[in-house]
């Protein structure tokens, strides 16, 4: 096992779960409340080094009753080291777990995939929208294991919506926001926007 | 960040004093200043509204379907803001109801332009899941498959960045060489692009007569396209004037967005999962990794071109190192008994039933196997309940996360150079988007 785990006990005690090993791979489950710290640590501290995120993923398990976890892959450019953090997150509870985007800039979108797909949402992200699914998507997150494979509407269903959805349902909110700052939205646009049917655009200043 | 220009005149150039000032301007304007000569003056303030332009996601610059909300000030881009998921398919959820094979033909159509490493990649990491040793010849079977697809990923890269900039000459020899390597894939697996090359622990089918000859003749060969196309690009004057000093991310900004491959090269930073994390025991085969300087357009065009060389030097060492002997391994979980015996013998028949019924059923665990792409690190993650169907099948799509960096490295270029900019992250979107 990677001797990290051991240091990461050294240091924060409690907040370590169980660590793991599978096909060679080292894991280590970390509580969620701890998660920034944890990764701040093996991020900069001068034995760990872990500088690189490889990848951020969930995975919900098909026994229900197992919580879903928030999988972490880093790996040590100058040790050549590699870990696996996971977090457990409850899914009685909110599904909230603390953003890396202030860590590592590349856990933007990785984040917001996980978000489209998962429904966990991270504190502190930025940006957090869909990605792969458009911004109205209203099916749900399609890697739940409570989704159905082809999906919650019916295939008419989803052609309607597609036909009958507004231009502006195909722009996200800041670039609705930058047409809106140089007063180039038209006027229907602006109506229905104000009814509320795509998000809130702020109210324009002494207009 | 430009250099300095300076521009000499003669005296005698017709319309233009020495100092380069126009002599002849519009009359208007002649009658205000009275002298006939523009006076130096302040250059009108043009900055006003910005324009939001949307850029695809049908434009052939976009390189497949992705689309760019651009905010721009006059011409120079202020922000960029993608939008993908137009070619989701859903490849990581449909894998859970797949057995592990059934995934395979999903593989060939995320990077659609190298399927075969994707391949390769994915009965890797089932292998790493089940604890299984390929033969020798399986190993080196894979390897020029994957040193193939890193070619031919790297030529549709070239000559799609060369029309962008308006070069249309490359691009055609670029393809020519593709080809070759296309009737070589067909040959192989009887498919030009959606090769299902691999199965967990081993390969659908050993190379037939005349393969070798023909990836020896093919590295004979592109060598000496590329030296043309080298000679027409590298220091061409147009060609590095749209390439250099553009999109520059350092090594420490490439690390931070997570890039990859020859992204992440180009930054300076000598990270190669063929280097650092072996596999398929790449740590024997003599070869280099180009890495940049400055991190640049141009670099990036420079690693991808020697990366091409190396992978012809890898593909010789791979096929003078070719052994004999069976492609699959001798493992009843996995492999297909021999049809003649599931004929005859009643224990192979019943093996050969439960495979192809029930399928192959992984040991509970998981396993992250990532592999250097055309495009970067791609890596697969399987997660396994013990049954012949993974709970999580992910894919680290390095393309996804190269193109996440796009946006910072646009910031405050020309919108021609987004265009070099967004061509020189290799995107493939049917892995971006998955």
């Amino acid at each position: 096992m990677n001797p990290t785990v051991q240091a990461l006990r050294n240091k924060f005690q409690g907040a370590i779960g169980r660590g793991a090993v599978s096909c060679g791979d080292t894991i280590v489950y970390v509580k969620a409340a701890n998660l920034s710290e944890v990764m701040a640590f093996l991020k900069e501290w001068p034995d760990q080094e872990y500088n690189y995120l490889v990848d951020i993923t969930a995975v919900e398990y098909r026994d229900p009753e197992r919580p879903l976890e928030m999988v972490y892959e880093l790996f040590s450019m100058a040790r050549r080291a590699q870990l696996r953090v996971k977090v457990e997150l409850d899914k009685s509870d909110e599904l909230v777990v603390d953003s890396l985007v202030p860590l590592w800039n590349g856990a933007n979108w990785l984040e917001r995939e996980v978000y489209d797909m998962f429904g966990v949402r991270f504190a502190g992200h930025p940006d957090l929208r869909r990605i792969l699914m458009w911004e109205t998507y209203a099916e749900g997150h399609p890697l739940r294991k409570d989704f159905p494979l082809r999906g919650r509407f019916s295939r008419a269903e989803q052609v309607r919506q597609a036909l009958n959805a507004n231009p502006e349902a195909h722009y996200s909110m800041e670039e609705i926001s930058i047409a809106e700052a140089y007063h180039e939205i038209p006027a229907e646009m602006r109506e229905r926007l104000a009814r509320g049917e795509r998000g809130k655009l702020a109210e324009p200043e002494n207009s | 960040m430009g250099t300095k220009r300076t521009i000499e005149l003669e005296v005698a150039t017709s319309g233009v004093d020495a100092q380069g000032k126009a002599t002849r301007v519009p009359l208007g304007v002649a009658d205000q200043t009275g002298v006939g000569i523009l006076t130096d003056r302040e250059e009108p303030a043009l900055g006003g509204d910005h324009m939001l332009v949307n850029i695809g996601p049908q434009h052939p610059a976009t390189h497949g379907v992705l689309r760019l909300v651009v905010e721009l000030d006059g011409e120079v881009v202020v922000r960029v803001i993608p939008h993908i998921g137009y070619l989701h398919s859903g490849f990581e959820k449909l894998g859970e109801y797949r057995y592990y094979n059934q995934i395979v033909p999903l593989t060939d159509r995320m990077d659609y332009l190298a399927p075969m490493s994707n391949n390769v990649c994915l009965a890797l990491a089932v292998e790493k899941l089940m604890g299984i040793e390929i033969t020798e010849r399986c190993k080196v079977l894979r390897v020029i498959a994957c040193e193939l697809s890193r070619i031919i990923s790297h030529l549709v890269w070239l000559g799609t960045t060369s029309i962008d900039l308006g070069a249309f000459t490359p691009f055609l020899w670029c393809f020519q060489e593709r080809e070759r390597v296309y009737n070589l894939q067909e040959m192989w697996t009887g498919a030009r692009l959606t090769t299902s090359l691999t199965r967990v622990g081993g390969l659908m089918a050993d190379i037939p007569d005349g393969f070798t000859e023909g990836v020896r003749e093919f590295c004979a060969t592109l060598p000496k396209t590329m030296d043309e196309t080298d000679r027409l690009l590298t220091r061409n004057g147009i060609w590095c004037a749209r390439m250099q000093d553009i999109g520059i991310l350092t090594a420490e900004e490439a690390i931070n967005y997570s890039l990859s491959g020859p992204m992440l090269r180009a930054s300076g930073v000598p990270y190669d999962v063929r280097k650092d994390r072996p596999y398929l025991d790449y740590e024997t085969y003599d070869f280099e990794v180009p890495i940049g300087e400055k991190g640049d357009v141009y670099d990036r065009y420079l690693c991808r071109f020697e990366e091409m060389r190396q992978s012809v030097r890898i593909l010789e060492q791979a096929l003078d190192r070719l052994p004999d002997g069976p492609i699959n391994v001798d493992d009843s979980r996995v492999s297909l008994p021999p049809k003649s015996e599931a004929m005859s013998d009643m224990e192979a028949m019943i093996f050969h039933f439960k495979q192809v019924m029930d399928g192959i059923e992984a040991p509970v665990g998981e396993a992250y196997m990532p592999i250097e792409g055309p495009k970067g690190e791609l890596g697969y993650y399987f997660v396994s309940d013990g049954t012949a169907k993974p709970v999580r099948f992910r894919v680290r799509p390095p393309a996804f996360i190269n193109l996440a960096s796009l946006p910072k490295m646009a910031e405050g270029h020309l919108l021609s150079d987004l265009i070099a900019i967004n061509a020189s992250v290799d995107i493939v979107m049917g892995e971006v988007d998955r």
